[in-house]
């Protein structure tokens, strides 16, 4: 017998889909060890963590409010990606978003009439340029993306802890690292009886649906899909892979940066330091699970949501620490990118004359 | 000792972590592999060195411990992105993700336990009394292994046989290959090597730098190694440099505190000088038209 790895002719989207769903399956099991290490029992963990994130209207709720800015962030990170320009600062940018909110909400001055607008205009404009300088440093200096971008991510960190303990810290706060609450016209309205900001939500679905277009069926999208797939043959054909780098990686800061605003006016009403926790990380999971198309990814963001939700739940009833989601992306992750050699390869399995193809 | 001469040594401390971690990178890049996991091949390296000298009482045994749990957890991405070939940005990010992860996960229970062992403080007779220079020689013999290490690898990197089969592994996969050299097996090698570095680097933050283990104890400290790599150009004597300048940069945070400047400000200085350190790096490689090892990051498969 005789095993071969052959390219496949073509990548077909059922298969590109049934490898995703392989490799979130095979990643359960791996995780499951790890609660056994810990002394927990995996069937009932997991158990514990569907419930918790899909079993009932509350968690349901929950997770639709914690896909709001994972899929901001998410959508955005696949537009970047496909141009493989690997933003991994969507972090940096989301708490960059809620400072500048912050900023509107509670020292601009400006009218009550217009504060929601600036709020959101401010948190994209600032998520962007925060995006910026590793977009110049990449398209100039070739300087990779990764490192400066979460480079860029501590610093944020730092400037928010700056914020919240220093200048901005709340009169009315008792000493806790947060702002004085924003006043009630520069809060988001959330859908009674739950938490969902639907500004927000209503910006997520608009700009999926516009990152989805842009991307399948105008001259902006094909250019980022060849700049992504074969920047040499870009070049050749006159498309300014240099300009297209910095385009998706405005867009995907922007799109965190929005998704900032809304952690700050419509879930915590003020600036806290624990303003996200690990979002824009998380974010680069469904990104990749979903196929690096805007659709995918938001039907993912929501199952990632789910665990986030449902480990939340655990972290409390099992007593785990919050950094559970991290071995969850980590691991998924990790089974993606892998599983992405089932995608474009077969298996040839050559049994006497017989040739078979998994 | 003078006060320059423990200034420095403070450095050579803060130091020590990162050049080992860049120094295991180093050799990793040069064969072709990138490993953007080292932050989190670290934070696993820092957690097996705390855990295990607490477990056994001795420090040797938890150093040991972690070399063997970051050669180990490297060995994911030499998987990954030797043998599948897949990108190696995105596994080498899943790993970083793993590492924080599962190292916080199973290090919950050793939270604000103290470290029950310590490296012992050799003084080096006569060179330690020398002022400022003196810095260099009042410390634990991770630190003097760490500098003996960039030397002997500068060597073997340069002037012998194994170092050039390494380069041409980096450079030129196809040749080396045809020269008959296993381009699988040196690149799980250095990727091995490098994991070993890093768990050290790490478990010498919770051993020595800062003892005692919690979550984000590494502190990106991984991310600056990977900016060190490329500021050393690839050169073991290189990371010497480097990471001592980074020693001076955390070094001089504190003491910018004693002037009012705010810590949550100050804690910035290190990724801003990791980002002004690539773009003057980036610059000089224009400038000498040197660049990363030809193949670093490209799978290589064998035809046929």
């Amino acid at each position: 017998m005789e095993i071969r790895l052959e390219r496949r002719p073509t990548v077909s989207r059922r298969i590109n889909i049934s490898v995703r769903i392989l490799a979130i399956l095979f990643s359960l099991p791996f995780i499951g060890l790890l609660f056994a290490a810990y002394g927990v029992n995996p069937v009932d963990a997991y158990l514990r963590i569907f419930t918790g994130g899909f079993g009932s209207p509350y968690g349901f709720s929950e997770t639709i409010v914690k896909t709001l800015p994972i899929g901001l962030c998410a959508v955005g990170l696949t537009f970047a990606y496909k141009a493989r320009v690997l933003n991994i600062g969507a972090e940096g940018q989301l708490i960059m978003g809620s400072i500048a909110a912050t900023w509107v909400a509670l020292y601009s001055g400006l009218p009550q009439s217009v504060i929601t607008i600036i709020m959101l205009l401010a948190g994209f404009t600032i998520g962007a340029l925060w995006a910026l300088l590793p977009a110049v440093l990449k398209s100039e200096l070739n300087i990779n993306e990764v490192i400066v971008t979460l480079m860029m991510n501590y610093i944020s960190l730092k400037l928010l802890d700056y914020a919240v303990t220093g200048p901005w810290r709340g009169l009315t706060q008792w000493g806790f690292p947060q702002t004085d609450p924003f006043p009630s016209y520069a809060r988001f309205p959330v859908i009674g009886g739950t938490r969902i900001h639907y500004y927000t939500l209503a910006l997520l679905l608009v700009s999926t649906l516009i990152l989805y277009v842009l991307m399948k069926r105008t001259k902006i999208g094909y250019e980022i899909r060849i700049v992504g797939s074969n920047p040499e043959a870009a070049k050749y054909a006159g498309i300014s892979v240099n300009r297209n780098i910095l385009l998706v990686m405005l867009v995907s800061g922007g799109l965190a940066g929005i998704a900032g605003v809304g952690e700050a006016a419509g879930i915590h009403g003020r600036l806290i330091r624990g303003i996200s926790p690990g979002y824009g990380y998380t974010a680069i999971i469904p990104a990749w699970l979903g196929g690096l198309d805007p659709l995918g990814t938001i039907v993912a963001s929501f199952f990632i949501s789910g665990l986030m939700v449902g480990s939340d739940a655990i972290q409390v009833s099992l007593r785990l620490p919050s950094s559970l989601v991290y071995v969850f992306n980590g691991v998924i992750l990790l089974f993606i990118v892998s599983s992405e050699v089932l995608a474009r390869y077969r298996i040839l399995f050559k049994i006497g004359g017989r040739k078979i193809w998994i | 000792m003078d006060i320059a001469a423990s200034i420095l040594a403070e450095a050579v401390r803060a130091g020590t972590p990162l050049m080992l971690a860049t120094l295991g990178e180093i050799y990793c890049e040069r064969s072709g592999v990138l490993n953007l996991g080292l932050d989190g091949v670290m934070t696993m390296g820092a957690l097996a060195g705390f855990a295990v000298t607490w477990l056994t009482g001795s420090v040797w045994i938890g150093l040991a411990a972690a070399i063997l749990v970051g050669g180990l957890f490297s060995l994911i991405h030499a998987f990954t992105s030797i043998s599948l070939g897949v990108n190696q940005t995105v596994s080498g990010l899943a790993l970083a993700m793993l590492g924080t992860g599962v190292s916080s996960l199973l290090g919950a229970k050793y939270v604000g336990q103290p470290l029950r062992d310590r490296l012992p403080i050799l003084q080096i007779p006569v060179l330690s009394e020398i002022p400022l220079a003196g810095g260099f020689f009042c410390h634990d013999p991770v630190v003097y292994l760490g500098m003996i290490l960039s030397i002997l690898m500068w060597f073997i990197l340069f002037k012998t046989r194994l170092g050039i089969i390494v380069r041409a592994v980096g450079e030129k996969p196809e040749a080396a290959d045809a020269a008959g050299v296993n381009v699988y097996f040196v690149r799980y090698f250095c990727v091995f090597l490098g994991g070993v570095l890093g768990g050290l680097g790490g478990a010498y933050v919770t051993l020595s730098y800062t003892p005692g283990w919690r979550e984000g104890v590494m502190m990106g400290r991984g991310w600056i190694a990977l900016a060190l790599t490329i500021f050393s150009l690839w050169n073991p004597l290189g990371s010497l440099i480097g990471a001592y300048l980074f020693g001076g940069v955390e070094v001089l945070q504190f003491h910018l505190q004693e002037y009012g400047v705010p810590a949550s400000l100050l804690g910035a200085l290190p990724y801003v000088s990791t980002i002004i350190v690539l773009v003057a790096s980036s610059l000089g490689l224009l400038r000498k038209k040197l660049g990363a090892p030809a193949a670093l990051g490209v799978p290589y498969r064998r035809e046929g």
